[in-house]
């Protein structure tokens, strides 16, 4: 998207920036002279120094800013029943919520009034389903919709679907009515966007195991903290995006409506949202992911749905019924996806086609409605059309075809990536890791600050300065070391792997078809269900931990660095044929060096994808800062490190993004 | 346009005629057969917490079944870790904690301090914590079950993850745990390594066991896995009461623990029947593993597997409702 913006300007100034190459060059190679300085000065000082003033801190042990965290922990949940914030606020949150959410699940999902079934049934979810689908949408989308929920019954998974559906749509109901108001404030107002800023990042970085045990305590336990445990990750996107939609308005028409007298309201009504009303619509989507991405965690406080079959299957090691409802999750977020994405461009869509089909459409979309309420009338009425019929025989074909899969690979690959491992633990992450942990806190921090500010400048040093002195305030100094250590390697990995396929498929439509529906199943199947293979092939190690994040953060950077390479202008790339290059050159002079804001978008997000893995890292055998925060979930006592191991994980990300964006913003200047 | 708006309007109403005639043979209608649906009796709505292990569904899944089927309890499961079960018994939204494992820090603040839990007696199952190799090596080294060998073998646990020493592995992090202090104070040469999670406690037993790997862990009896694999326990020095007083010196292997069963104050009182079924509620870990492995090793549902046991045991199950 940003990159579609930015196309005309590369356009232009593509000679122009062939002829301050050379300047631009000796002041690169002078900055790489800095970076490796401050390097070599690093292992010097780390062979003198090793093993000094490392902060190390026991799995067990506690700092009193801990203990400190316990007591307010502690205190919240003793006063519950007296404190009038509870009595009149957060109960009354919690009220409204809870009647949103049953009152959705006594449609769909959930026996209610006495009726053994949900109000309306399979076949009239199916029909609603199709029907938005092609109102919003197309009618491709909406076939998807309609085979995309039949295959739930065929699953045998219907009920947990319609939990998590309706859950998801509450989360997203709720995200957005405080999201886009937010998201047009932040467009509209500079200041308020500062403001707005940290706080958007602390939601998204911060582990959401760290916040779920003093949700339940505020909003007790039941689909009132499932919901909001849920927003709180989804919202911000949708924020973030729609400041962008409305800052992203040509500034000439702005200029123009206000000559023309309109007054700001009428500017912002008439002219900022419809014209940014295709770009919202994506921060609509993107929130509908990160809603769908939290299913399984949020089953861990009893919230219904498919993240309980999975989080249940995987107690007895189950993976084929977790791959099951894992794949009703990825169809789910497929079919949202598509439709959301079909009813941001559906505007242009319908202009193109002319008037033809704006006159059959209002008639259409009446018959379509009275066709879905008879189906919805039946499915209320019948019970064949209310229970979906058959066993769910396709979902343990499915099942058991996953469990083959595993075994045979547990069986038949387990030497070689052993060697695999043991290569890119010794080689590459043990030496970097005691490099980290080893040092003094003050070298690496010092060492730290100097890259900051050579690869960002001034400002992007004082940010990591601060964020320095803060990670030593957290008392988990050494968990940080080794998750960065571990995070560091893993996008390294993430870039190797993202520019190969990335490349790949800017170069090539056809692999983009093929590879994207994969792409999308990787960033929303759950973690764990492809972790207990990945267990039984590399063992509970920090590898594990770091295959996961690769997984999870690898999909991002795929697609945008083929965004960019497919937004280099073609004419470009044709004189670049025409003057003799070779298939490697273009690639590596021509479209590589002319998506380099894409790239380093890339690792930016490829990092901050990775970050939000450590929490899950700590599940399979990272240790650390992953561990810590687990820990704090299920241990009073520990409570307080936890939520420390948290903090500290989002000072890590604040640190990274700080710098490779204003190391981005040196690179496009 | 009008022409077409009529015709239209001629085509919703043919929907909507074809949707009556299959209205006219539509078959069962939703709620017709609604004769046992509302046995929810006296004993009104139970809440159930149910811990994040399989042995622990298990209890949950045999007490919820004769709840709603001897009592006509309503009973709500919900899937909760023990921190935040017992919070639950504050806030009204649990009843009863089935699968109690020690936890004197759990006890200390919502039984003694807060007093919204009270307990209500054992659960009849023992449980037992300890060190655990694969059965093929406690085969091929039977002298490697005294723990006074195992600085012998420790080069051969080593792994990527343990520095150079050997690695011993510990599981989920809510479980009640002294190895750390346990390899300090008996002086072995072990790093404790940190799993996080009983998924991947498991996985590494399984596949030591398939590729005769060296893996010595943390794990617990009574446990479904113990039914696929049988671990093997290795003797730590004798537990003596009073041995590991001091979390930071404990040098003895760990107490047998005599589950038991943590109610709401407020259900304590309530004289719901299912109380008493709570407080009645006992069985030996025999029985737990006949349902443990009914739901992970034959894949049964809860309910399933709940009622296949207590039709196979009536007597037991009975004795909880007298």
């Amino acid at each position: 998207m940003t990159v579609a913006l930015e196309k005309p300007e590369n356009a232009d100034t593509a000679e122009p920036a062939e002829k301050t190459a050379p300047v631009a060059g000796v002041r690169r190679v002078s900055r790489r002279m800095v970076v490796a300085a401050i390097l070599v000065t690093w292992l010097v000082l780390f062979a003198l120094l090793r093993g000094k003033q490392t902060l190390t801190l026991a799995a067990a042990d506690l700092t009193d800013l801990h203990r400190w965290f316990n007591d307010v922990n502690d205190t919240i949940g003793a006063d519950r029943n007296s404190n009038p914030l509870f009595l009149y606020f957060f109960n009354e949150i919690r009220l409204v919520i809870d009647n949103l959410v049953t009152f959705i699940q006594s449609l769909i999902s959930q026996p209610s009034d006495g009726r053994p079934l949900p109000q309306i049934g399979w076949l009239g979810v199916v029909g609603i389903a199709g029907y938005i689908s092609w109102a919003v949408g197309n009618w491709r989308v909406a076939l998807l919709a309609v085979a995309g929920f039949t295959f739930f019954g065929m699953q045998g998974l219907w009920q947990e679907s319609m939990d998590t559906l309706a859950l998801t749509l509450s989360a997203v109901f709720v995200a957005l009515l405080f999201a886009i108001p937010l998201g047009v404030w932040a467009g509209l107002s500079d200041r308020f966007n500062r403001i707005m800023t940290p706080f958007l990042d602390f939601m998204q970085t911060m582990p959401t195991f760290v916040y779920l045990a003093p949700l339940t305590l505020f909003f007790l336990i039941g689909p009132a903290s499932a919901t909001i445990a849920t927003l709180i990750y989804a919202a911000p996107p949708a924020i973030r995006i729609t400041a962008h939609a409305i800052r992203s308005v040509p500034e000439t028409t702005v200029e123009a409506a206000d000559s023309l007298g309109s007054t700001r309201r009428q500017t912002l009504l008439k002219v900022l949202l419809p014209m940014s009303k295709r770009t919202v619509v994506m921060g609509v989507n993107q929130t509908i992911m990160a809603a769908l991405a939290m299913v399984t965690i949020a089953a861990l406080i009893d919230a219904p749905g498919l993240g309980k079959t999975v989080v249940q299957a995987l107690q007895s090691l189950d993976v084929g019924t977790a791959f099951n409802a894992g794949l009703a999750i990825v169809v789910m977020a497929i079919v949202l996806d598509r439709v959301t994405t079909a009813a941001s461009g559906r505007a242009e869509a319908a202009r193109r086609s002319g008037n033809r089909f704006l006159k059959w459409r209002r008639p259409l979309l009446v018959g379509g409605g009275v066709a879905a309420a008879v189906l919805v009338y039946l499915s209320h009425t019948y019970v064949w059309a209310a229970e979906f019929p058959g066993e769910g025989s396709t979902g343990s074909t499915i099942a058991s075809a996953a469990d083959d899969v595993t075994t045979w690979a547990q069986d038949n690959l387990s030497g070689i990536t052993n060697a695999f491992r043991d290569a890119i633990t010794n080689g590459l992450l043990n030496p970097f890791q005691t490099l980290l942990t080893d040092s003094p806190w003050w070298l690496v921090g010092a060492a730290l600050v100097a890259l900051g500010a050579v690869l960002g400048g001034w400002r992007a040093g004082v940010t990591t300065a601060v964020c320095v002195g803060l990670l030593v305030g957290t008392g988990v100094w050494s968990d940080s070391m080794t998750t960065l250590a571990s995070t560091v390697v893993a996008t390294v990995l993430v870039m190797v792997l993202g520019l190969t396929f990335g490349v790949w498929m800017g170069r090539s439509l056809l692999v983009d078809r093929l590879l994207r529906p994969t792409l999308d199943a990787a960033q929303v199947m759950p973690p764990f269900v492809y972790l207990v293979p990945f267990l039984a092939l590399f063992g509970a190690t920090r590898f594990t931990a770091i295959v996961a994040a690769v997984v999870y953060a690898v999909p991002v950077a795929i697609k945008i660095i083929a965004d960019g390479v497919r937004a280099v202008p073609e004419t470009t790339v044709e004189a670049a044929t025409a003057a003799g290059c070779n298939t490697w050159q273009i690639i590596t002079k021509v479209q590589l060096p002319m998506s380099r804001s894409a790239l380093t978008l890339a690792t930016n997000q490829g990092l901050i994808y990775v970050l939000s893995m450590v929490v899950v890292g700590g599940l399979v055998g990272a240790g650390a800062l992953g561990y810590d925060v687990v820990a704090g979930f299920s241990q009073g006592e520990l409570y307080g490190k936890g939520l420390a191991a948290g903090l500290a994980i989002v000072l890590l990300g604040v640190m990274f993004d700080r710098i490779t964006q204003a190391a981005a913003r040196r690179a496009s200047a | 346009m009008a022409r077409q708006a009529r015709q239209w309007r001629v085509g919703a109403a043919g929907i909507a005629v074809l949707g009556l005639t299959l209205t006219a043979c539509g078959g069962a209608k939703v709620g017709d057969s609604s004769a046992d649906s509302d046995s929810s009796g006296k004993c009104g709505t139970f809440n159930l917490a149910v811990n994040p292990w399989v042995g622990y569904e298990a209890d949950a899944a045999v007490v919820a079944y004769v709840a709603e089927h001897k009592l006509g309890c309503k009973v709500t499961k919900k899937d909760l870790k023990e921190e935040i079960a017992w919070q639950g018994f504050g806030t009204g939204e649990v009843d009863a904690v089935l699968e109690n494992w020690g936890h004197d820090d759990l006890k200390k603040k919502y039984i003694t301090g807060q007093k919204t839990a009270v307990e209500a007696g054992q659960t009849g199952n023992k449980g037992i914590i300890g060190w655990y190799v694969p059965p093929w090596l406690a085969k091929a080294h039977p002298d490697i079950t005294d723990w006074k060998n195992l600085d012998k073998y420790a080069s051969q646990f080593k792994t990527s993850e343990s520095g150079g020493k050997g690695q011993l592995l510990d599981g989920d992090p809510s479980y009640v745990t002294n190895d750390e202090a346990l390899v300090k104070n008996l002086k072995l040469d072990f790093k404790v390594v940190y799993a996080g999670s009983e998924t991947a406690l498991i996985q590494a037993y399984r596949k030591a066991e398939k590729n005769k790997e060296w893996v010595i862990g943390y794990f617990y009896e009574p446990q479904w896995f113990l039914s696929e694999v049988p671990l093997v326990k290795v003797n730590l020095p004798t537990y003596k009461t009073g041995c590991d007083a001091d979390a930071a010196k404990v040098a003895c292997d760990y107490p047998v623990y005599d589950l038991d069963k943590i109610v709401s104050a407020k259900f304590a009182k309530s004289g719901s029947p299912a109380f008493d079924l709570v407080k009645k509620f006992n069985w030996t870990n025999d029985d737990q593993n006949v349902v443990a492995k009914y739901i992970a090793v034959d894949k049964m549902s809860a309910e399933a597997a709940a009622k296949k046991w207590v039709e196979a045991n009536p007597d037991k199950a009975d004795a909880w409702i007298k």
